[in-house]
Order: structure tokens, then sequence, then C-alpha cells
């Protein structure tokens, strides 16, 4: 499992150092890695001189950019969330931004509470993260397995639909549906799309609008968010030591400024592409919705590997050596 | 399918994938080795000081009792060397040898390791010994994290030494500088020698050659 946690992606073998790896993203973690790498200095400068704490907030935003480019935080499993549920890209910026804003407040009360209040050693701050991440990676698996359910259904449902003759009884294979509008989530009404079918069956805009979006979207904030990222933990440890531990905090919070609209913008993305598939379904009667349904349930399926890769350590999202 | 899909899941995947891979450095170690030969010309062991960045210094160090504010014994730090080189063993200690291209096993640290802690920097002394002495004619050791978390820089000031190996030459290759003094380096060996280590890609990370006679 470590082994495989360890193998390097794109078929590198081992040795190859940051500037090897390819192309844009080794631009991207080399740059991630160069912000990082600086914020020890300007700390040391904000505690010298507190007009330099600017420098730090500007650069802290900056690897929060970069950082979101890179592995981990989240993006993977909010674009994968919101494309199959087809949410609307203002959502997707909501979700992004409440994740992101979670991942700060997470370190900064880790650092808060075990470090600066308990004063705690690392390991118990690693220990601490170690428990919040089993938690965090067995939501996001629990969240892609539900999903996974329900598009998955969907999926299935529309293509024994499109398999029959067109003269069956759409009432037939909807019951299930419109009986549960209310006690589930109502991630299944989009199934009723309404011009391919031209069944009569649209449902309602209240059902469509659902205040449930924020209930439901808050267990996958809640799924990301809930993790922090090491990096912050480090320098928040750091400026705690240094004795600006409200500098740090600062720091953070513009990190997670960063972060967020860096996983933002690849949320949208992932709308906008659903989108497009959304009208393109709408051209092709029949086979248009299979497709819609197929896309969702690749959604919810990524989700679901992401939270296994995760929870079984073979994706390792970032480690805290010997802690 | 609409070109304008296509493009846009094409990005979306290869941001996806990038999701593979591992993060940035979090911890920046300068490292000094010595190679430690035995009288007959086999190699016994390794032995590395591993000195942190000050971040991860303190980190480490954070929550620790210290009888004096700011500094740590040997003693006081022991515990957290116990910790770290433990952690370590899961990694292979980072450290990778081949002899003569076969890989040579490496074990647990000798006891007698230790944490010093000068100047907000922590620096882990630790001897790695081969599981079984080595002769070899061309020796090479690697220390890299594959995952890219750790970062593994030779010091500027001796980052490399022979002990008790007098007769071997050493090379010590360094990642960034590869590519152009390789090329110098491999324009300098002189036509009938054969030195099929440079020969290797453009891939490497901290590496040290020995070639015994």
């Amino acid at each position: 499992m470590v082994d495989a946690a360890m193998a390097q992606p794109f078929g590198l073998n081992r040795g190859a150092s940051l500037s090897e790896v390819g192309g844009f993203t080794g631009w991207i973690l080399a740059k991630q890695a160069e912000f990082y790498r600086m914020l020890s200095g300007l700390i040391r400068d904000a505690k010298a001189d507190g007009s330099a704490a600017y420098t730090l907030l500007g650069i802290s935003f900056l690897y929060g950019v970069f950082h979101a480019a890179g592995p981990g935080h989240g993006k993977a499993v909010i674009s994968s969330y919101l494309v199959a549920n087809d949410e609307t890209w203002r959502r997707g910026i909501v979700l992004s931004f409440a994740s992101a804003i979670l991942q700060a407040l997470s370190a900064i009360a880790i650092v808060g509470v075990v470090a600066a209040l308990l004063g705690a050693t690392a390991k118990a701050m690693g220990n601490t993260v170690r428990v919040i991440e089993i938690v965090s990676y067995a939501l996001i698996l629990l969240i892609g397995l539900r999903l996974l359910w329900v598009k998955g259904s969907a999926f299935l449902r529309a293509l024994r639909l499109n398999e029959g003759p067109h003269a069956h009884d759409p009432t037939h294979d909807h019951t299930h549906e419109h009986g549960h509008g209310h006690h589930h989530h109502h991630d299944h009404d989009h199934y009723h799309d309404a011009s391919a079918w031209s069944h009569g069956h649209a449902p309602e805009p209240s059902e469509l609008a659902g205040a449930h979006w924020l209930r439901r979207g808050l267990t996958a904030i809640v799924a990301v968010g809930l993790r922090p990222c090491s990096g912050a933990i480090i320098v928040l440890v750091f400026a705690l030591a240094q004795g600006i531990f409200w500098i740090g905090v600062a720091s953070t919070f513009v990190m997670g400024l960063g972060t967020a609209i860096t996983v933002a913008a690849i949320a949208t993305l992932a709308v906008a592409a659903r989108e497009l598939a959304g009208r393109l379904a709408k051209a092709k009667p029949g086979v248009g919705v299979i497709m819609l349904r197929g896309l969702e349930t690749a959604a919810a399926l990524v989700i679901v590997l992401f939270g296994a890769a995760l929870l079984t350590g073979y994706l390792a999202s970032e480690r805290l050596l010997g802690v | 399918m609409n070109a304008l899909l296509r493009i846009l899941l094409a990005a979306l995947l290869s941001l996806a994938a990038s999701s593979l891979v591992q993060a940035h450095p979090h911890v920046w170690v300068t490292m000094q080795t010595e190679l430690v030969y035995a009288p007959d010309g086999s190699i016994t062991g390794i032995r590395h000081a591993w000195s942190f960045d000050d971040m991860f210094s303190t980190f480490a160090t954070q929550g620790l009792e210290s009888k004096e504010k700011g500094k740590f014994t040997r003693e006081e730090l022991a515990p957290l060397a116990k910790v770290n080189v433990e952690s370590l063993k899961e990694f292979d200690y980072f450290t990778f040898a081949m002899a003569d291209g076969k890989k040579a096993e490496l074990t647990d640290p000798a006891p007698g390791y230790w944490l010093d802690y000068k100047d907000q920097v922590l620096t882990l002394n630790f001897l790695l010994p081969f599981k079984k002495p080595v002769k070899a004619k061309e020796l090479k050791v690697e220390i890299y994290d594959p995952s890219i978390f750790v970062d593994f820089a030779f010091a500027k000031d001796k980052p490399v030494q022979l002990a008790g190996a007098p007769k071997c030459k050493l090379d010590v290759v360094l990642p960034r500088e590869m590519t152009f003094a390789e090329g110098k380096a491999l324009s300098q060996i002189p036509a009938e020698e054969k030195n099929t280590t440079m020969a290797w890609g453009a891939q490497f990370a901290s590496k040290i050659l020995v070639h015994c006679p």
C-alpha cells in the first residue's frame, strides 16, 4: 500500500526531482514549493517589521492559488459532485469557498487548540489530523456511494426505458421518484429531463431549486473542508513560535481565499462542461438522456474512487512526516 | 461530439490527473553523508546528518519540554529522534543503494542515533548499516523522497565523504546541475574509458557514485 502511494505517476521512475515532473504540472508544483519556501522568511520579517506582513499575505494568497491547482483540496471531489448533481455554477462557487474557509478554520483550530492551548507536540497534531482525515475520506466515500446509487439507478432506468417500444407506460417506472419528493435528496429530480422525453412529467421548479441543495451540499463541504492542509499547519506553528500567531491566522485565511478561487474556477469549468453535455443531450432524444445519466454516474464513480483511494492510503493527499 | 466539450473535458481530466501527483515539498533537508568502509574495501554503512529547514524544525520540536527555552539537549530530543527514525523505516530511510547494478540491502539504523538542535535547526544523525558489507566496483547511493514531500539536497560544505576507502573515486551528482555539467563531463571522458553511469537519462536524484578498483 505504501509502495503504491509512493509510485510516481506518468510512468516516471524514481529519482525524478521537482523540475523533472512533466510540463504544466511540474511548473505548478515548482511554483507552490517556491511560494511555500518563502513563507518562513516572510514570517520572520513580519515579526521584525509589521508592514512586511502585507508581503506575507500576498505570497500566502499566491501559494493558495497554486496549491489548489495541485493535488488535494477537493477540487476533483467538488467538481464531480457538481456534475453528478447538476448544480449551478453559483452554487459551485459557494461550495468551493465554503470548503476552503472550513479548511482554513480547521488548520487554525488544530494549531490553536492542540498546540497553543494544550501545548501539545507535533505528534498530537498529526494524530488529530489523522482522525480528521479518516472522517473526511469516509464522508467523501459515502457521498460518492449514495450518488452512485441514485445516479446509477437513473442511468439503468434510462437504458431500460429506451430499449422498449415508445408506447410504454411512462408512469410505470416513475412511481418511485414521485413518492420520494420530500424525504430524500432531490438529486433524482433532474432525471425527469422534460424535453427529451416529452411525457409530461416535468418536475416543479420548486422541486428543482430545492432549499435542500445547501443541506446536502453541506455534507460535501464538510467532507472536503474538514481536512486542513499540512502546509497551513506548519506555517501556523511557526508563526505561533515566533509569537505572531494572529498573523499566521491571517495568512491561513488568505491562503484559503487563494485556494477557493482556484477551486471555484475549476468547479465552474466542470459545471460548464455539464451544461454543454446537457444541451447536447437535449438535442438527441433517448440516447442523449442515457449519456447524461451516464456522465452523472461516472462523476459519482469518480467521487467513490477518490474516497476509497484516500481512505486506503493509495492516494496519500499529504502526510506529516514522522508525526 | 462538440469540440468545445472535448476541450473542456480534456482540461478537467488533466486537472484531475494532476491530483494524482503528490504534494510539493513540505520539508527541506540539507544533508551530509559519510560512506563507511572496512579495511578490506567493502562498504559497511552509510552515515547521515540531515538538517531540517527552520519551519519544520520548529514544527517538529513544538510542545517538547526543555530546561532552557529555545534550546534542546540530545536527551530531551531523544524521544523525537526515536519517532523520526521509526517513521522513516516505512520509507526505507529514503536511501537506496545499488552495488554493481544490484540492490544492496540496508538495515535499521544502528543504536546511538541522535537529534541536535542548534540555531533553530534540527539535525538528525544516524548510521544505516548494510545488511552485509558490500564490495563493489560501482556503488550508487541515491537519497530522495519519491513523493516529493521531502526535498533532499546536499550541503554546500563537505556534502559527501568516504571514511576508510582511500583508493576509491567519489562522484557527487547534483540534480539541478546535471544537464549542463553532465554534458561537459561526458565530453571530457577519454574515449577508451567506459562510463555507463553517466549515460543515464535526465532524471537524477541526489546521487553518490563511488568507483573502486
